[in-house]
């Protein structure tokens, strides 16, 4: 009987200790990232069958960072129902996954989130025929909104406030609300703004959808990883600064060899010439270099993945450094 | 050393032995379960409790027939919404899916040689296809219906459309209620009229035509006083305005898919059950009751069913529980049942899963033990009494 309860001891033990995650992913040799079920722009399968997209990016910068190879990295789809509970059982090591930052789920669900790498807010689409220009002219309309987000609860306060009344279609994934937007199942669609014109943009006929103008909610949507691995938490947050930072810096993957040579201390230190950071975050000492060679800065991946010249042509606006006039802004490398 | 071979050679004391080890393990597992989740909840820093019930639910939810409920009301009352509509389709299911069954399972059993092929090819067709594709299927092909500005019309009051069957609602005015009460009346008369006609056949022998006589009480009654008092019934239509329709009634296409799959599929296991019941029945039976000169449907009634119904009404009882269970797949086409609304978006907005899950589990096992516990009952209503 002794014999058996060590066993179960041992099996609790195996069970419910975990080693810092770090120590796990780089056990396993690859990072497990939690990204959504596709959302262009942000993360979905290019023509090659590779994820891409800025939070596919984020992933890939974590595994720069921890392997200095962005290959190193199993995309896991999530729903936003799915999320929480695939990060919370450690199926998942971090999430990147268009999720808004509240204090619920920082605080009640034990997550942490360490940075924002979108600025967002929801608004609303709907057809081009249908005439209307504001939200406020949405009184009866059927409304088709995930469920378990934040805007699930958004619209009901933006609809009580403005004393209208809706009737709520919930879906499970942003293709299921396309499917039954197109279908005219429901008039309109609301999640955030950048969903929005990813879903616009992947419409047969863009032209025929309109996104009205209100922005109803906060979203600053960021990567976040579980409670109380502050190791890790710092891994991740520094890697995300690291991009928000080198655009500050003026950085870039094609620049960052001749960087290396600058005459700027902060550059040295980023770059891992100056200083042990990468010691300090038990990494190689130029994690930070191989991320902005391998990935690129904050800047070169929004152009790439959601700016004004991909189909999603959506404006730097808020998501601009705070020096140019947006509210992008990442504690100093120091 | 030999105590001890006498003790296992002991069957007593060895299946106490065997009987205590496996217990004492099962619970141990268990032990083990409560005590590593509840560590690890702790070490994840995840709250606990049932606090979350009485707070605000913070969303709406469109398809509440029964209660009014506005984003302000609690996740209890997200609770009781779900477990409404639950009922609803299960109840809706479970009537249509006996209609329909018994239906197919006499017709399976007749001699009409195409009808018996087409009972079959759905019978074959729907067991063997997985209820979940079945779900999905209806609601595609609902959805691909008009879209409401194009919607079609039926009389100009019946509006059928992607978003659901609209029809006049009916305005009870003052004075319905007695109508109601009529109703009601009538109906327990029935029963008591069936009774003393059951007592006055088995001492005089002679007939009263019962079914005839509560049907024109059951229908007539009502209708006389309705006309009496005016008529106090009126009805709302429903109306295109802006978005949507006004008024009226409506049924969503996510009901009338769930409805659709749910009664179509299980009707096709009770039509089994049926025919079983009906074949279990030896053909000496049929041939005494003809040969006692019973006319062909009194044969059926009084001869057959009750005899199959003691074959029938076990199976039944699980196919209404299978049904009952079914409809918590209602969640792969948004219908706002218990596991979709208190179960997923509750669960989802609090993050409480083991608290929702363990509520949504307790309400699911009382609702199947409460159709046991009625199914029980009448079974044992319907069997052979010694006498």
């Amino acid at each position: 009987m002794k014999k058996l309860l060590s066993i179960f001891a041992v099996l609790a033990f195996a069970f419910s200790a975990h080693a810092g995650t770090l120590d796990d992913v780089k056990n396993r040799g690859f990072l497990k990232c939690g990204v959504t079920t596709g959302l262009a722009g942000f993360a979905a399968p290019d023509d090659n069958g590779e994820w891409a997209g800025l939070d596919a990016d984020m992933c890939r910068a974590v595994a720069v960072a921890v392997f200095g190879d962005r290959s190193k990295v199993e995309f896991i789809t999530t729903t936003g129902k799915s999320r929480f509970p695939t990060l919370a059982s450690g199926e998942v090591d971090m999430l990147a996954r268009n999720t808004t930052w509240t204090i619920s789920r920082d605080v009640n669900l034990g997550f942490e989130f360490v940075g924002v790498n979108f600025y967002d807010g929801q608004g609303f689409m709907v057809p081009s025929a249908l005439g209307v220009s504001s939200a406020k002219e949405l009184d009866g309309a059927t409304v088709c909104i995930q469920t378990g987000t934040t805007t699930e609860l958004n619209l009901a306060d933006f609809f009580r406030l403005n004393g209208i009344g809706y009737e709520a279609l919930p879906i499970e994934t942003n293709d299921e609300g396309k499917e039954n937007l197109f279908a005219g199942r429901c008039d309109v669609y609301t999640t955030d703004a950048s969903g929005l014109s990813s879903t616009r943009a992947a419409a047969a006929n863009p032209d025929k959808w309109v996104v009205l103008p209100e922005i109803i909610s906060k979203e600053p949507l960021g990567p976040l990883v579980r409670h109380g691995d502050h190791q890790w938490g710092d891994v991740v947050r520094w890697s995300l600064n690291a991009m928000i930072i080198a655009e500050e810096l003026g950085v870039t993957s094609e620049n960052v060899d001749a960087q290396k040579s600058s005459n700027v201390p902060e550059v040295l230190r980023l770059l891992g010439v100056e200083g042990s950071y990468g010691e300090m975050l038990e990494l190689a000492p130029d994690w930070a270099y191989q991320i902005i060679k391998q990935i690129g800065n904050y800047s070169e991946s929004y152009e790439a993945n959601v700016g004004p010249d991909t189909p999603l042509e959506i404006a730097r606006g808020l998501n601009a450094l705070w020096t140019q006039g947006g509210i992008l802004y990442a504690p100093p490398f120091r | 050393m030999r105590s001890n071979v006498n003790f296992f050679s002991d069957e007593k004391f060895r299946s106490i032995f065997f009987q205590t080890l496996v217990v004492g393990l099962f619970a141990l597992g268990i032990f083990f379960i409560v005590q590593t989740t509840a560590y690890n909840l702790e070490k994840r820093n995840i709250a606990t409790g049932w606090r979350f019930l009485t707070d605000p639910a913070g969303f709406d939810i469109s398809f509440s027939p029964f209660i009014d409920f506005k984003s302000t009301d609690t996740h209890l009352d997200v609770y009781f919404v779900g477990v409404l509509n639950t009922l609803l389709v299960s109840f809706c299911g479970c009537i249509a899916a006996t209609i329909l069954g018994f239906l197919v399972g006499i017709i399976r059993l007749s001699s009409n040689w195409l009808l018996v092929r087409v009972a079959y090819i759905y019978v074959e067709f729907t067991r063997n296809v997985p209820l979940l594709l079945q779900i999905i299927l209806w609601y595609s092909i609902l959805i691909q219906l008009p879209r409401v500005k194009q919607s079609l019309e039926f009389l100009d009051i019946f509006f059928i459309s992607n978003r659901g069957i609209y029809s006049p609602r009916p305005v009870f005015e003052n004075g319905f209620s007695y109508v109601f009460l009529a109703f009601l009346l009538a109906i327990i008369s029935s029963f008591i009229l069936r009774k003393w006609a059951k007592k006055r056949q088995d001492t005089t022998g002679r007939q009263f035509p019962v079914i005839t006589s509560a049907f024109g009480m059951i229908v007539f009654l009502p209708l006389l006083l309705f006309f009496i008092l005016g008529s106090p019934l009126s009805f709302d239509y429903p109306a295109l305005k802006g978005f949507n329709f006004k008024g009226g009634m409506v049924i969503r296409p996510e009901f009338i898919a769930m409805f659709l799959a749910l009664t179509i599929y299980t009707a096709a296991f009770i039509s089994e059950t049926v025919r079983s019941g009906i074949m279990s029945v030896t053909k000496g039976q049929r041939e005494a009751s003809a040969s006692l000169g019973l006319k062909k449907n009194w044969i059926m009634r009084l001869i057959i069913i009750p005899q199959a119904l003691r074959v029938i009404v076990p199976p039944l009882t699980s196919q209404y529980l299978n049904l009952t269970k079914n409809s918590s797949l209602g969640i792969a086409v948004g219908y706002a049942d218990l596991v979709h609304g208190f179960g997923g978006i509750s669960l989802n907005q609090t993050g409480q899963a083991i608290e929702c899950m363990v509520i949504v589990m307790a309400t699911y096992l009382t609702i199947s033990l409460t159709i046991s516990l009625f199914m029980n009952i009448y079974n044992r209503s319907i069997q052979f009494k010694e006498k």
